[in-house]
């Protein structure tokens, strides 16, 4: 963090960049969120721990817009949806000056708390060189909890630790991948229709429409949004009835099917804990057996699988012969 | 189950390209071959302009099934417009059935405007098969139904 303010602070004295493109510290001590910092003095604000989830790459739309270079921190995973919005041309490569900053795995308040430790004053040993065990201050005593089980579900499944662009890097990343990204796919895949009919029915019923999914996501970032129109029933409101939940849900993620890059960021920020990175890795895991492997974000020169085509395509008619 | 389902008249929304499809229905028509009355055709400029958004809202409004019609790959009047619905569509119909909603009710099919026949057969089938189905009653408005 020392580090990362001191080159900031530099970069900013030098006037590489007009400003840095980073995390502050929240009104809680698990909840520090994007920020600019244009002066030096700013800079003493500037955090970086393991609760900087936020994927910055989507401020930098608009701070393309802005005079002068942005500094702009970056996780691995980050800089997948940096070289999409690039490719998408929403992001002018030239305004940007990546620090591509090191990462442990990202922490979820909620896999602590859903540990039964609440009343939560502080946490310690959440930096990026911290210890494997953090250390939690309640108002009930001090409780203890592995660094791993409080990891966001997206750094279970982590694409890795390196990044796919960078004008310098900082920090050690480390792999944190321990678990099969399509497996919650395909557990879902294997329940009957039935259940799996009543196990979406209940998480999306808990959907409050606060469009955090929509504003997070660094692939939903179109200037009109189908959402505001008044011409369909969804503009900006709550879901008035069970098909309004399901179809804003499965618009969404088709909006994103093929520019997505599986950041996390849509069941990161969502209030009611509604898994739906489920629907976005759907489209990606069918993406990948129909038209092959595809990553969005790496950097390639790939068209994207919606705005491409074969002549041996899978007809559609291969879901229902699946079964 | 049976007498529910003889009484039963499903809805059914068939959005067909203007240039292949509909020719198709026309020749279906004045071939005098028949198919259900319980298809409603909706005609688009090519297949491609089909939105998923239509479909879902389709259901929305009480569809009970949704054909999806097209000229045959490679015959598309703008060259290329049904190789990007085959992917839409199978990406759709997937998550559909990912969500648990009945993988019948959803079809694409390629009919030319030579096929009247296969049009009619294809309706007359799909008909059926949304029938045997029921009403449609997971891509509805769920509280008003017990």
């Amino acid at each position: 963090m020392q580090e990362l303010r001191k080159r900031a602070g530099e970069l900013l004295a030098d006037g590489t960049v007009a400003r840095v493109l980073a995390w502050r510290a929240g009104d809680l001590p698990y909840n520090p969120e994007p920020a600019f910092f244009e002066t030096e003095a700013e800079l003493e604000h500037l955090v970086y721990d393991g609760f900087c989830g936020a994927n910055l790459s989507k401020l930098m739309i608009e701070a393309s817009k802005l005079e002068g270079k942005t500094l702009v921190c970056l996780k691995p995973c980050d800089t997948y949806s940096f070289n999409q919005l690039v490719k998408e041309h929403r992001v002018d490569r030239e305004k940007a000056y990546i620090i591509g900053v090191g990462c442990r795995g990202k922490l979820d308040i909620e896999k602590i708390r859903r540990q039964g430790i609440r009343g939560i004053e502080a946490v310690e040993g959440a930096e990026l060189d911290g210890p494997e065990e953090l250390t939690i201050r309640t108002f009930s005593g001090e409780k203890k909890c592995a660094y791993r089980d409080a990891m966001l579900e997206r750094c279970h499944v982590c694409k890795g630790k390196e990044h796919m662009a960078y004008d310098e890097l900082l920090g050690e990343s480390r792999d944190t991948k321990d678990a099969e990204r399509f497996a919650e796919v395909e557990a879902i895949e294997r329940m009957p229709a039935k259940e799996r009919f009543a196990y979406f029915q209940k998480e999306l019923s808990k959907c409050i429409r606060c469009n955090a999914c929509r504003n997070a996501c660094p692939a939903c970032s179109c200037r009109k949004c189908v959402f505001d129109s008044t011409k369909f029933d969804s503009e900006q409101k709550a879901n008035v009835d069970s098909f309004e939940e399901k179809m804003f849900h499965i618009i969404r993620a088709f909006h994103v099917a093929g520019r997505c890059t599986d950041c996390g960021e849509c069941s990161r920020v969502c209030p009611q804990g509604i898994p739906l990175h489920l629907f976005n890795r759907k489209f990606i895991k069918d993406i990948n057996t129909f038209y092959g492997e595809y990553q969005a974000g790496t950097g390639s020169d790939e068209k994207a699988p919606l705005t491409n085509y074969t002549l041996e395509d899978a007809e559609p008619s291969v879901v229902r012969e699946r079964g | 189950m049976s007498i529910a389902n003889e009484s039963f008249r499903p809805k059914i929304v068939a959005f067909c390209c203007n240039w292949c499809s509909y020719a198709g229905a026309d020749l279906a028509g004045s071939s005098r071959l028949s198919y259900p009355a319980d298809v409603k055709i909706i005609r688009v400029p090519c297949s491609c302009r089909v939105n998923p958004m239509f479909i879902l809202r389709a259901f929305e409004r009480g569809a009970d099934g949704v054909i999806l019609c097209g000229c045959h790959p490679g015959d598309c009047h703008y060259t290329t417009g049904n190789y990007y619905t085959r992917r839409r569509m199978t990406l759709l119909f997937s998550m559909l059935d990912f969500l648990g909603v009945e993988n019948g009710r959803t079809r694409v099919e390629w009919v030319s405007a030579a096929e009247g026949v296969k049009f009619s057969a294809t309706m007359n089938e799909f008909v059926e098969t949304i029938r045997a189905l029921g009403p449609n009653v997971r891509l509805g408005d769920l509280r008003c139904r017990s």
